[in-house]
């Protein structure tokens, strides 16, 4: 069948899972019962997903060494984490259901570290109350991703490997499908479909110094917002405090939280261990967004590392533990920075890691605004506020996956009929698509992007400002304006800078977002801090802001955060976490290290 | 050719990168029908990994370059290819490795060619497929001990880089992509085989279809596999001794059919 300019391979699906993250297999998994078909479309190959990078843990109460432990803490402590701005009912839902993700997991063939009584073991973790990050060494994103891989690709889905999704496609108001193209021809699909899962991870690839791998560019979120879903949070980035900082080309690599939970502490160029001067209760296991801070402020005031960072030293525990627990960490400063962790302390500074904001989503459902559009994982929003806790991704990934897949399968199965497909749409998105190969002496796609992080680098970093943050956005659209006129050469197979220019453009769209979210919220809180206005405000406590497309432009609304039943309100009258009074003196908030 | 700008997309040579010194990367260029290696000069910094090169390549002098990569941090398995004739993933592999030497940059050789340093490694997910999965007489929670599930995961680090595969002589030399699932596969497969709650049998895939009895024990997968899985040692050879036990030894294979009842 052809349509248009191209020629065009056409399928026909109940559920469309964009993404193959732990978020997107774990909703194809659920998707695929009583007869629903289901696709899962992914941009790399199977297995290789962002997720696969997760190393610290999955957070789940399910009280293996911390008995005390059990939903209402992991709801406190992330809800305090997100200063509030977190929707409670999702970090409800999370926090009740994330234990039985866990297990079925290992009912998968996920083989978690053991703890002596041969349960499941759990580590603690930056700002949890309890011991409670299932782990399996420092890989648990690996062992995440290839149990559901392995689990999925015997429940009969569909799995397109290597193909992007450039468009979703509707029929009046509700979603319809998608359309796509395969990176090794560069050949265009199309999937027909009652439901599209949007699982396609975050957007971390906008800044330069970053964890996040090449897939992070945030497609599906840009891909929501031209379909008229709504972006939330976006000002809300998350800089982990440790990233790796020399050599050059491993700058921003992670240095799991893992290092500092099995005990690495924080010092700076002076010997001082800095902590005990910014949170002296939690000290290295405070949350991301103080520790990070923390690290930045140290450097500001002169008292940073050669090259521009603090030193996280682990060797008081020794080799043998060292190698066991942190194996990849190890092999890692080993290989790429010839540094021996178990012998010396090494550099670490602050790298973007995690985007808090994306599509607004429904508790319960994960639906979207947009009518048969769900989203689940990094890309959606809700669960972490404006700050996540390390961790709590992972079992994200999990609960909303399922919940998602479950709610696209049963939301399919009540559409007799497939949406239709505008041709005309269609077509103009070939265009779009192809458009580059036509633009000749065009602007070079990794000079853009590179100029993008650049901006983003400097003007939304970790400490904000208005004047700095209005002159980051002006930089910003007149990079879109650039974009416009993104050439490339060669033909359509396997071409890279054909690839970085589609990416560049949804790349663009959401810092445009980030800036505006930045502008608007005029407070710090979390991961947002404005230096200009340092303090958290109860206004802004009460309010997520809101990005929507209208035409060709971005437009900012506010959405009241909704208020918490007194049950759990109650949860928060006195200052120390459920469960910690009566808890024996193991946990790290209770002293339980050194 | 573009001017070698400093721009550091692709974490080449930055401010601070002071001693940035030229090499030479020759990198294959073609696709299933044809190809040869091609010659760049690339500046080099401290710490340079041959994928900085390649990236900086496509962003400064050619962006149709093809390869894959997603982590950057040796977490994922995508970018396997041969260096200087040794398989090895790309993100991994310093420059400084090769000071005064040509760096040769090839794809996988046992895999078909797509384009320049990208293979089509499908055929491994269709092998994939063909391996029961794990089958628990009851869901979790189990009660199982770290010694149990020690060797279990010892095979989960794999990253499935395949380059284990790609060195195989029975898959690379002899084409036995019909007859032989590869070393991969092996520790796959024991590591469900050795899982404790697993209640499946494989034994019969293994002697049959799975093709283990082509495995003449060379050990040279266990030396490429950048997770430094046994994959020989720990995995192959048991194995080979259980389907021994039930193919070649009737009076144990009874014993054991009576202990399991
Ligand atoms: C180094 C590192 C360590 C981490 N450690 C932890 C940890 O210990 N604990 C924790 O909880 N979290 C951790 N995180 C965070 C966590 O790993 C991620 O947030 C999470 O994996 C995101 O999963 P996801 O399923 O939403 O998306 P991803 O895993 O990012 O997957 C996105 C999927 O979408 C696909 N996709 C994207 N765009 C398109 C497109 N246009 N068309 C088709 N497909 C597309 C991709 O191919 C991919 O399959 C870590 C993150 C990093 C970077
Ligand atoms: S030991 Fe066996 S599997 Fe490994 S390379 Fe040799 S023949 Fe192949
Ligand atoms: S066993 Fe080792 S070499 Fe083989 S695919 Fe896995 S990680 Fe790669
Ligand atoms: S890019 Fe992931 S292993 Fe090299």
């Amino acid at each position: 069948m052809e349509t248009g300019m191209d020629s065009i391979e056409r399928f026909e699906y109940d559920v469309l899972v964009l993404g193959a993250g732990g978020a997107g297999l774990r909703a194809a998994i659920g998707a695929a019962q009583d007869g629903v078909r289901v696709a899962v479309i992914c941009k790399s190959l199977l297995g290789k997903a962002h997720t696969v990078m997760a190393e610290g843990g999955v957070a789940a109460a399910m009280g293996n060494v911390d008995p005390a432990d059990g939903w209402q803490t992991h709801f406190y402590d992330t809800m305090r984490s997100g200063h509030f701005i977190n929707n409670y009912r999702t970090a409800e839902i999370f926090a009740k259901e994330a234990p039985d993700r866990v297990f079925e997991l290992e009912s998968w063939g996920a083989l978690f570290d053991r703890t002596p009584e041969g349960k499941i073991m759990q580590r603690p973790f930056g700002a949890h109350t309890f011991r409670r990050l299932c782990h399996v060494g420092d890989r648990t994103g690996l062992e995440l991703i290839r149990t559901l891989q392995y689990k999925g690709i015997h429940c009969g889905i569909d799995i397109f490997q290597e193909v992007t999704t450039t468009r979703l496609l509707k029929d009046g108001e509700r979603v319809a499908g998608a359309i796509g193209y395969e990176r090794e021809s560069g050949r265009f699909l199309l999937w027909r479909a009652k439901a599209v899962v949007l699982a396609t991870g975050g957007w971390g690839k906008v800044y330069k110094v970053t964890s996040n791998s090449w897939e992070s560019t945030g497609d599906g979120a840009a891909i929501a917002y031209r379909a008229d879903a709504e972006l939330q949070d976006m000002e809300m980035v998350q800089f982990h405090p440790t990233g790796m900082v020399w050599p050059p080309g491993v700058r921003g690599i992670l240095v799991t939280e893992g290092v500092r939970g099995e005990g690495g502490i924080l010092v700076n160029a002076e010997g001082r261990r800095f902590m005990q001067d910014y949170d002296p209760k939690r000290m290295e296991l405070s949350s991301r967004d103080v520790v990070a801070r923390s690290i930045h402020k140290e450097v500001q005031a002169g008292r940073g590392t050669p090259h521009g960072g603090a030193w996280l030293d682990i060797t008081h525990r020794g080799a043998e533990f060292i190698r066991r627990k942190l194996p990849n960490m190890y092999d890692q400063f080993l290989h790429l920075a010839d540094i021996d962790i178990t012998k010396t302390k090494f550099e670490v500074a602050p790298t973007i890691h995690y985007t808090m904001g994306g599509v607004r989503a429904d508790p319960e459902t994960c639906a979207t605004n947009v009518p048969g559009l769900f989203a689940a994982g990094e890309v959606a929003c809700g669960l972490h506020g404006a700050n996540r806790l390390g961790g709590n991704s992972l079992s994200d990934l999990l609960v909303f996956g399922r919940r998602a897949g479950e709610a696209a399968r049963e939301y399919a199965m009540g559409l007799t009929v497939l949406p239709g497909v505008d041709d005309g749409e269609v077509r103009l998105e070939q265009e779009r698509v192809l458009r580059p190969f036509a633009v000749e002496a065009g602007e070079n796609p990794y000079q853009l992007h590179a100029e993008l992080q650049q901006v983003m680098g400097e003007h939304a970093g970790i400490a904000r400002d208005g004047a700095s943050l209005q002159a980051g956005l002006d930089k910003i659209m007149a990079l879109q304006e650039r974009a416009g006129r993104i050439g490339v050469s060669g033909s359509r197979m396997y071409n890279p800078g054909w690839h970085t220019a589609l990416d560049v453009g949804n790349m663009l769209l959401l810092c445009e977002a980030i800036f505006r979210g930045a502008l608007a919220r005029e407070e710090s809180r979390g991961a947002q801090w404005r230096t200009d206005h340092p303090d958290e405000l109860e206004d802004f406590g009460r309010i997520n802001f809101v990005e929507y497309r209208d035409g060709d432009t971005m437009r900012l609304k506010t959405y009241p955060v909704s208020p918490m039943p007194p049950e759990l309100a109650a949860l928060f009258a006195s200052d120390v976490a459920p469960g910690l009074a009566t808890a024996p003196a193991v946990g790290p908030a209770a002293g339980g290290r050194e | 050719m573009a001017q070698p700008q400093t721009m550091d997309q692709a974490a080449a040579p930055e401010a601070g990168a002071q001693q940035a010194t030229d090499m030479t990367l020759s990198v294959f260029r073609g696709d299933a029908t044809a190809g040869e290696e091609r010659e760049y000069r690339v500046p080099v910094g401290p710490g340079m990994v041959v994928l900085d090169a390649v990236h900086w390549l496509q962003a400064n002098v050619d962006s149709t370059i093809a390869c894959r990569w997603n982590c950057k941090a040796a977490r994922c398995g995508s970018c396997s290819a041969d260096i200087n004739g040794h398989p090895g993933l790309m993100c991994k592999t310093r420059l400084d490795d090769f000071v005064g030497q040509v760096v040769h940059v090839r794809p996988m050789r046992t895999f078909p060619i797509i384009k320049d340093l990208v293979t089509d490694v499908s055929w491994n997910y269709k092998v994939a497929k063909q391996i029961q999965p794990f089958t628990p007489a009851q869901p979790a929670p189990f009660v199982m001990y770290q010694r149990d599930v020690d060797r279990g995961q010892e095979f989960r680090r794999c990253i499935e880089c395949f380059l284990c595969q790609n060195v195989c002589h029975v898959l690379r030399e002899h084409s036995g992509m019909d007859r032989y699932f590869g070393p991969r596969f092996m520790i796959k497969i024991a590591e469900l085989e050795m899982h404790p709650m697993d209640t499946a049998d494989r034994v019969d895939l293994l002697a049959g279809g799975g093709g283990l009895g082509f495995c003449n024990i060379t050990k040279c997968c266990q030396e490429v596999c950048p997770e430094h899985i046994h994959i020989t040692d720990n995995a192959i050879i048991p194995l080979k001794e259980r389907t021994a036990d039930r193919y070649w030894d009737p009076i144990r294979r009874l014993f054991r059919r009576r202990r399991t009842g």
